[in-house]
């Protein structure tokens, strides 16, 4: 049995693709990715049409998808996020059939259950032996984990494993096994190393921003919350990364023992492992080289797939044992409903992710940016889109102040007797726009461009065209 | 106040605006850009027009590429701009 063949077009062939399917794309190698656009190049050469392309998420290095789109070769998209350069297309009207966006834990919930089936998986892989066991961990192109793929993997009918270092059989640290594969292609890179990861993640040196990621380390104290089993999920921006940073020395110095850190995993997660602060990281995608070298070297360190990060239908979900999770948020209005799909101007720019699902899951769900932006107000009456329902956040921690969901009056109690400031969340947004004025409303057309899918599967809102 | 060479002041940094006058024979000539257009265009060309008022200034070539600075620093930017280009000589 051979599964290695010589090229992605021969792979293509031999799955038999046809007019009008469903392929599939994970985004673990991100904003560095070449495997999206050396497939869809190769499909388009050979003429198909009517594709439907589902990717956990697209960058901006996937803007040769708008030609795929523009020619018909792609008319379906289902994405949990999108990089501005496709979005602003898409927000112009590009495509008849509305994008459907998606969660991470929505995305593989629906792949398993048969809502969105998979005919053709695409793995960037980087490492792989001839049979198609498979792992992130090794290579010049080393992503880390790869947990959004394995759904593919597991529920696509074909899957064509594509890698940039074959190496001999069995590679025995496989994360996606070859039962699964089909078709293995060498090729002479699946991606940029400089794009994958970063070399180094870095948190804030703006006050600002300081100051913010001291409030929100302080609401977590305050919470009741951080005590031995502790478990934690932070984005990579540079004020979740500070709070990260304080919540370390901070659990050293009351010597909390954290169960898990979770999520998008940066080197301060890393620090706070080795450190003692959890037993272990679970990590569905790695954020830089330090995550890498981690998820390779520490068995306490382990990948997890999108499901059991996120999955709504699986029988239990890691996102259900959270505890706190910080989040960012383009928009947040006066019902603590938030945007992170598209920006001031109502261009998609973004999406879901794991937002909604850990929103849903965490006990504490924390939104941390500041109150303005370019003199915008993070506040508003109505967001333009809502990608995270208002009912599973809790907090808004901004330089200003600190907004408390009325739902969670014991929580306000909590932080005011630490002395935090608490404020009401429209006096928040008058304060906003003492300083920028107030903005005049933007108008959208009347056409929907994307659905945004909440995790129960329902269609939370909808995303119209820009004028 | 009269226009009597090119001047510049501010940057574009997020937050803040870069403003250009330069001298023009025939009236206030105004050409902006600005991230926040949707939101706060008119409020932007009435500041620059007030501040030009202020300053009595009746012929101007003032271009205005703004990165969403607040109002406060709209005007200071633009009130350097002027006195920049007041002076004669570099």
């Amino acid at each position: 049995m051979n599964k290695v063949v010589k090229s992605i077009k021969e792979a293509i062939t031999l799955c038999g693709l046809k007019d009008g399917m469903r392929i599939s794309f994970h985004h673990h190698l991100r904003n560095g990715d070449h495997v999206i656009n050396m497939v869809m190049e190769e499909i388009a050469n050979m003429g198909y049409k009517d594709l439907t392309v589902n990717a956990s998420s697209v960058f901006d290095i996937h803007a040769p998808l708008v030609t795929h789109i523009k020619n018909n070769v792609v008319t379906g998209l289902e994405v949990n996020y999108m990089g501005g350069a496709v979005g602003r297309e898409i927000s112009s009207g590009i495509m008849q059939k509305p994008v459907d966006f998606r969660s991470h834990g929505g995305r593989p919930s629906d792949i398993e259950t048969g809502r969105t089936p998979i005919d053709i998986a695409f793995i960037a892989a980087p490492s792989s032996d001839n049979m198609g066991n498979c792992s992130g961990k090794y290579g010049k192109s080393a992503c880390g984990s790869l947990g959004y793929a394995f759904v593919d993997a597991m529920n696509a009918k074909k899957v064509v494993v594509i890698t940039d270092n074959l190496v001999e059989y069995p590679l025995y640290d496989f994360s996606i096994s070859e039962t699964y594969v089909d078709y293995v292609v060498c090729v002479d890179k699946i991606g940029d190393p400089t794009g994958i990861v970063s070399g180094t993640t870095k948190i804030t040196r703006d006050p600002v921003g300081l100051m913010m990621a001291s409030y929100a380390t302080k609401v977590i104290q305050s919470s009741g919350l951080l005590k031995d089993g502790f478990s934690f999920q932070t984005g990579a921006g540079g004020a979740s990364l500070a709070v990260a940073k304080y919540l370390k020395d901070l659990m050293l110095k009351e010597n909390i023992k954290g169960s898990f850190g979770m999520g998008g995993i940066t080197s301060y997660l890393v620090d706070m492992l080795e450190a003692g602060c959890f037993e272990t990281l679970m990590d569905v995608q790695c954020f830089d080289l330090r995550a890498v070298q981690s998820i390779r070297d520490n068995p306490r360190h382990r990948e997890v797939t999108a499901s059991h990060y996120a999955s709504p239908t699986a029988k239990s979900a890691i996102v259900d044992n959270l505890d706190v999770v910080i989040l960012g948020a383009t928009q947040i209005d006066t019902d603590f409903n938030v945007n992170v799909h598209t920006d001031s101007n109502g261009f998609i720019m973004g999406g879901s992710g794991g937002h909604s699902d850990t929103a849903a899951g965490a006990k504490l769900t924390m939104i941390v940016a500041p109150l303005t932006r370019a003199r915008l107000s993070i506040v508003v009456d109505k967001v333009l889109c809502v990608s995270t329902p208002g009912n599973t956040v809790d907090v808004l921690v901004t330089q200003r102040g600190i907004a408390v969901n009325p739902k969670r009056g014991e929580l306000k109690e909590r932080l005011q007797a630490s002395g935090l400031p608490v404020i009401d969340i429209h006096d928040l947004k008058n304060i906003a726009e003492g300083i920028t004025g107030v903005p005049k409303e933007i108008k959208l057309g009347s056409r929907t461009v994307a659905n945004v899918i909440y995790r129960d599967g329902t269609i939370i809102d909808t995303i119209k065209n820009t004028l | 106040m009269e226009i009597k060479k090119k001047a510049t002041a501010g940057t574009l940094e997020s937050s803040d605006i870069f403003v250009q006058v330069e001298p023009n024979d025939n009236g206030i000539e105004i050409n902006l850009t600005s991230i926040v257009y949707n939101q706060f265009g008119e409020d932007i060309e009435r500041t620059v027009k007030e501040v030009l008022s202020e300053f009595d200034v009746k012929n101007v070539k003032i271009q205005l590429k703004d990165r969403g600075a607040v109002e406060c620093a709209i005007r200071a930017r633009i009130e350097t701009a002027l006195k920049r280009a007041e002076r004669m000589g570099n």
